[in-house]
């Protein structure tokens, strides 16, 4: 009875979610033996990959929610890129205050994400064209705005980005025999919550049940009674919204406006997703998966970092690798399931 | 009668390419009066047109490939650009960069620079056919990665460390040929190779049952396979088709500027050539296909670009524009746009009746 349970669980999505759990205990195992003199095991380490990542957090919890209902949004990167643009350009050369600049920004997302949304829920367009497009037209609008780096310096900008939150738990002696506790930056705690925020909505209320209805079959949500455009474009327009937050916490960790910020972001986001278990074809998938997705990916980034020798560039190849061989699994796996559902 | 054949004139495939081509070039002329001026400069010619033929070479080449691509699997291939910087990447790194002679035969490493297209095209196709990913998620893995690969492969010997990520030149000057003149020739060679390889492709094509083949499999691949045709291997060889495109068209770039440029070879070319397939009158929804279309797209593309160029926007800000082109196009080809249109028309029809 038990190996049952068990069974089921692990033979559904679980399966994909225990391997990427288990992939990043695993790799955070071997970081412990090879980089231990660098600190890799400090609470530190765990919370600068968080403070690094709180972007990627929000924006994969985005794309989480839109490849369960069967889409998909590659314009997020720039929009990110784009609401740093914006951010810099309001407060620095625009003299608007902090609040307000970020008000313009989130509103910026909603508005982005439901003119994606209604070209791709009402006007049936695939959705990879319509956010290739947007991809562009962001890029290019950044471009518009300047193309010269713009740092931030307004003052309440810069408090919340630098405010640490420290940990109780954790504390680690420096050299000098200095009590040091970790801390996390506030963009942190914008990512937990977010990602909360989505893992609730998913479970728990009727829009998140609708998408994963709308995700496993469009056909079947309709003649269940769901109203599969409105859903479609209210994922849409969450997403721009997340994309818009996830462009904040990314600006609070830079603090500064480029055009070539954030290029293959949403490529991190989509391999997050992947890895952490969520389906290319619709219908499955979970938040938490997404959050091991970015630690995965952020581990990596670590490893590099402490190695030392590596080029940079080796970061995107190996989540490349990594998503192709997420990909293939599930690949399999999908057949393998529609094989034994034959047999 | 006369109103019929205007009509049939309209729903020709080539009409809309050819009327958005005209459409910009006398955009082009009203915005630069001497814009079909042709002089010869340093014995060669030069003028606004010849430049937009020359330029355009690499999106055509591109354009053709993303078009079986399209009609085959009815996804794009979104690598093409990051394949061509990986190719060109490869192509100089095997030159090398002596004044005196090549490291390699130019042969070869002209047929390494395709190889590697080819390469990637079969890793794509691996995905798209046999697994069965969504394209353009399968292509997206070689879009980020590509670039990567190509800045690892343009490394250079600093102080006697390899260092990746450098500008790589070839200094012979026969190079330099294949994106700018042959000697006495007025005509930028680029032209001569992308004619060369559409009139190849052409031929392989409708000479073939290939053209048929493709056709069938883009509109139901169920049904392709039901009458014996091996779809899995027509996709597959359509997506190393495309690689082998990319190639070309990376090895024509880098020739341009003599040099490898990982960051910016193929930059954005992936949207300029599926705006060109669909500018071309071919449906992204896979299926039907022109070539002719497609080309007809990539010079309509470059004629844009070349008058957004001449109307002082920047490289950084064209894909503003060329991104509402593209929504545009494909709002009007999907089929709830067309479904609305003849919604109107019954309305309209329904009021007429009314009155009358």
């Amino acid at each position: 009875m038990k190996t049952n349970v068990l069974k089921k669980k692990l033979g559904g999505n679980g399966f994909l979610l225990s391997v990427t759990i288990g992939m990043f205990i695993a790799m955070y195992i071997v970081g412990l033996v090879l980089f231990q003199d660098q600190g890799f095991g400090t609470m530190q380490t765990f919370f600068n990959m968080l403070i690094d990542n709180a972007g990627l957090i929000i924006a994969a919890a985005g794309m989480t929610l839109v490849l369960i209902a069967g889409g998909i949004d590659i314009s997020i990167g720039s929009v990110v890129g784009l609401v740093c643009m914006m951010l810099a350009d309001l407060m620095e050369n625009k003299c608007v205050s902090a609040p307000n600049a970020i008000a313009i920004v989130l509103l910026f997302g909603i508005v982005f994400g439901a003119a994606q949304g209604w070209l791709i829920a009402y006007l049936k367009l695939q959705p990879f064209i319509v956010t290739l497009a947007g991809m562009f037209f962001c890029r290019g609008l950044t471009a518009m705005i300047s193309v010269e780096q713009i740092a931030i310096k307004n003052p309440t900008f810069l408090g919340i980005a630098q405010a640490n939150i420290k940990s109780i738990v954790g504390a680690t002696v420096n050299k000098r025999g200095k009590l040091l506790y970790p801390f996390v930056h506030p963009n942190v705690i914008i990512a937990l919550v977010a990602i909360f925020a989505v893992w609730y909505i998913c479970k728990y209320t009727k829009f998140g049940r609708s998408l994963f209805a709308l995700g496993g079959n469009e056909q079947s949500a309709l003649l269940m009674g769901i109203n599969v455009r409105r859903t479609k474009f209210y994922t849409y327009v969450l997403n721009g919204f997340l994309a818009a937050l996830a462009g904040l916490a990314f600006c609070l960790n830079t603090t500064s406006g480029f055009v070539e910020q954030a290029r293959g972001f949403e490529m991190e986001a989509i391999a997050s997703a992947v890895i952490g278990g969520t389906l290319l074809t619709g219908g499955v998938g979970t938040v938490v998966g997404t959050f091991f997705g970015v630690l995965i990916k952020a581990t990596i980034e670590t490893f590099i970092r402490c190695d030392g020798t590596l080029s940079s560039w080796w970061n995107k190849i190996v989540l490349s690798a990594l998503l192709c061989f997420f990909i293939v699994l599930q690949s399999v796996f999908v057949i393998w399931k529609s094989k034994k559902k034959k047999a | 009668m006369k109103k019929l054949h205007f009509k049939n004139i309209v729903r020709m495939q080539l009409f809309l390419p050819l009327f958005a081509l005209c459409l910009m070039l006398l955009i082009n002329v009203i915005i630069t009066p001497s814009f079909f001026k042709v002089s010869i400069m340093n014995g060669v010619l030069y003028g606004y047109t010849i430049d937009i033929i020359n330029r355009a070479s690499e999106l055509i080449i591109l354009a053709v490939g993303m078009t079986l691509v399209v009609a085959s699997s009815k996804g794009t291939d979104i690598s093409v650009g990051a394949v061509s910087a990986l190719s060109a990447a490869v192509c100089v790194r095997l030159l090398g960069s002596s004044y005196d002679a090549y490291a390699v035969p130019l042969a070869v490493a002209i047929l390494a620079a395709l190889g590697a297209g080819l390469l990637c095209g079969a890793f794509n196709g691996f995905l798209v056919a046999k697994l069965k990913i969504q394209p353009m998620v399968a292509t997206l893995i070689l879009f980020t990665a590509g670039r990567g690969i190509a800045q690892l492969i343009s490394a250079r010997e600093i102080n006697g460390v390899m260092v990746p990520g450098q500008i790589l030149y070839v200094r012979m000057e026969d190079y330099k040929r294949f994106g700018g003149f042959l000697p006495h020739v007025v005509i930028p060679t680029p032209v001569f190779i992308a004619i060369g390889f559409v009139l190849i492709t052409w031929l392989l094509l409708n000479k073939t049952a290939l053209s048929l083949y493709i056709k069938s499999v883009g509109i139901n691949q169920k049904a392709g396979r039901l009458v014996g045709l091996n779809s899995t291997l027509i996709i597959f060889v359509c997506y190393m088709f495309c690689g082998v495109c990319s190639g070309l068209a990376g090895f024509i770039s880098s020739s341009r500027i003599y040099s490898s440029d990982a960051n910016n070879i193929g930059l954005n070319m992936e949207l300029d050539a599926i705006l060109a397939v669909a500018l071309g009158g071919n449906s992204l929804g896979g299926g039907k296909f022109s070539i002719a279309g497609s080309v007809i797209g990539a010079i309509t593309i470059q004629a844009l670009t070349t008058g957004l160029y001449a109307m002082g926007v920047t490289a950084d800000q064209l894909p503003v524009y060329k991104a509402i082109v593209v929504v545009l196009i494909v709002a009007i080809q999907s089929e709830e746009f067309k479904r609305w249109k003849s919604l109107y028309r019954i309305h309209k029809m329904a009021g007429k009746g009314v009155t009358e």
